[in-house]
């Protein structure tokens, strides 16, 4: 494979869209539309439309906040971690998981703020100096949170752009249109030299040394804000793993999710091949041994420590109204996954497709669960029989976020590079062939 | 003078190789011979060419472990200053609790050590530099390699029979 063939056949996706790429865009506008409607509704009437309901005052908003930021592990997990493995196959998938980094954070982002009772009053979050010497609490988890938040997403959009401009500037020296002034501007004018790839491949590698630990950290505080309670189901030691092995399974899920139309709508076959699919399947099956130990503990836990609301609360999610969504979530995330272990099955890319979307599903269902039979089914019997029911606005508003994140996520395939071709071409032996100098005016 | 990248003040040589180890070659001969100042130019890093520029460890790293620490200390600082300035003691917890208050720590920490890797890499690679000051070939982010020296008129024309001699598809010869 030649370096121009590598530059030719991924620049190609920056060319015009089709009507499945309009469609799609046009859909996540509209599901976004009515999500920003439901939020304006919201704010309007108050948070009292949401179907908050005392002892459930935290429920599907929080549930997508966990979700998405879990969404957003695995691309830290690939373009980081797998990086200092040295695995170099994660090179053709790196780039989307990056991306789906970025934008599931910024979608994750929005849901603590949603959730505010005076979502305008969110900065009241950031240790500011104030007139009467009024401080945030360091102690609270939600605090915690802020913070990691606001570093995981500074460093996933270093790491997404830095890695970009060498990339950036290829396009800057091909594409003739409109876009070239914008290439032109993130690249920096990046030439290439020496000096620059020195500097570029040190800080490449010290990202990835920074961002593997915070993303280990940042799901772990996420599962602190549960965890710091005293609430029977969420007040455990093996959360913080727990949570960082889901959320890194959730997370492979989704880059199989959208890689797969990815590849085919754009011909990709020869950079994304069965291949990359079998490695992620393969870390799939891993993590979701992983959260069936997770589960399992949980249940020995709450047998083992005698402790009756502890007990009374498990019991209750496996065979309480909440039940039918606790089985959907053991069969999506532990019982499905296990069907991977087959080479045919996951080098069967429809069949993947769909394993991937059940544990979509199942992860979203699994913190659903958590957050909601838990503080249904808390130390007061007299409020148990009382069900969480979602109103319209939580719903759309959560149809929202997924216009969201796949509005930017779309936005970003058609106009910068999906696959890395600089290091593509590290990986390739070749560098030239007869060659066509396309773009070189 | 911003990053590491010279601005041309004088005469220079760039050749255009389809080979980086043609190059390579160039290189370590321009080297022995002293010529001037070389700039290698690649599509992807090759540690060949940074072998035969005999290239140093990035400094980069300074910037990160300056970051990191003063991340730390800052996210120590501000937590324990701020909850001494307002004492009022929640969840029964000391005013000063270092175990929460090293999740502030920790974050900051990765925080300021990446930002200031970024600054650090921008600031020694002469990013931005958007009117691209040196000598350029759009076919050096395609399949080419570049390597431009800068000379002496008369250093120059030693450069350019080396580049010659080294198989270089095209040379450009400027002065200044």
């Amino acid at each position: 494979m030649s370096f121009a063939k590598v530059n030719n056949d991924i620049l190609r996706t920056l060319g015009p869209a089709g009507r499945i790429y309009w469609a799609g865009l046009i859909l996540a506008l509209t599901m976004l539309g009515f999500g920003g409607y439901a939020f304006y509704h919201q704010v309007r009437f108050g948070l009292g439309v949401a179907g908050y309901n005392p002892p459930v005052m935290w429920a599907i908003y929080i549930t997508n906040f966990v979700f998405w930021v879990g969404i957003a592990h695995s691309g830290t997990l690939i373009s980081a971690v797998l990086f200092l493995f040295r695995a170099r196959w994660r090179t053709s998938v790196a780039r989307v998981a990056e991306a789906m980094t970025v934008f599931a954070v910024m979608t994750a982002g929005l849901f603590p703020i949603i959730h505010l009772g005076r979502p305008w009053y969110f900065y009241w979050l950031l240790p500011y100096p104030d007139q009467r010497d009024l401080w945030i609490n360091f102690r609270s988890p939600l605090i915690w949170d802020v913070f990691a938040l606001g570093t995981y997403l500074t460093v996933s959009v270093l790491f997404l752009y830095l890695g970009l401009i060498p990339d950036i500037a290829i396009a800057r020296d091909r594409v003739q249109d409109y876009r070239r002034k914008l290439y032109s501007i993130l690249a920096l004018g990046w030439q290439g030299t020496n000096q620059q790839w020195r500097h570029y491949n040190a800080l490449y590698g010290f990202l990835a040394a920074l961002a593997t630990p915070l993303v280990i950290s940042v799901h772990s505080v996420v599962s602190w804000d549960f965890a710091t309670t005293i609430l029977p189901g969420w007040h455990s030691t093996i959360f913080a793993p727990y949570f960082v092995a889901g959320a890194i399974f959730s997370g492979l899920a989704m880059v199989i999710t959208l890689l797969i139309p990815l590849r085919r709508f754009y011909h990709l076959e020869e950079y994304i091949t069965v291949r990359h699919f079998e490695n992620l399947a393969k870390l799939i099956i891993v993590t979701s041994l992983i959260v069936t130990y997770a589960y399992a503990t949980e249940y020995f836990m709450a047998w083992y420590s005698q402790n009756e609301f502890e007990r009374s609360t498990f019991l209750d999610r496996a065979a309480g109204q909440y039940a039918p969504f606790f089985w959907t979530t053991v069969v999506c995330n532990c019982i499905v996954p296990l069907a991977l272990f087959f080479k045919k099955i996951r080098t069967h890319l429809k069949t993947l497709f769909v394993i991937s979307l059940l544990i979509n599903v199942g992860m979203w269902l699994e913190r659903y669960v958590i957050i909601i039979s838990s503080l249904s089914h808390d130390f007061n019997p007299s409020v148990w029989p009382a069900m969480y029911q979602p109103t319209w606005v939580e719903v759309m508003i959560t149809a929202g976020s997924m216009g969201l994140f796949f509005f930017l996520f779309l936005i970003f395939v058609k106009n910068f590079p999906l696959i890395s071709m600089t290091e593509i071409k590290e990986n390739t032996t070749t560098v030239t062939s007869p060659i066509v100098m396309e773009g070189s005016s | 003078m911003k990053g590491t990248d010279p601005v041309i003040t004088s005469h220079h040589v760039l050749g255009i190789y389809d080979d980086p180890q043609k190059m390579v070659q160039a290189i370590a001969t321009l080297r022995t011979e002293d010529l001037g100042q070389i700039i290698a130019y690649s599509p992807v890093p090759n540690h060949a060419i940074q072998n035969a520029l005999e290239e140093k460890v990035s400094p980069v790293r300074i910037f990160t472990l300056i970051g990191g620490l003063l991340g730390c200390i800052i996210g120590f600082a501000l937590p324990i200053y701020t909850s001494l300035n307002w004492s009022l003691i929640t969840g029964g917890k000391p005013i000063v609790s270092i175990p929460p208050f090293t999740v502030i720590a920790f974050e900051l920490t990765i925080l300021l050590a990446s930002l200031s890797s970024a600054i650090g890499f921008l600031f020694f690679a002469g990013l931005p530099n958007i009117r691209e000051r040196l000598p350029y070939d759009v076919r050096f982010t395609v399949d080419r390699f570049g390597v431009l020296v800068i000379c002496t008129a008369v250093h120059c024309d030693a450069a350019r029979t080396i580049l010659e001699h080294t198989g270089a598809e095209e040379i450009h010869y400027e002065s200044l």
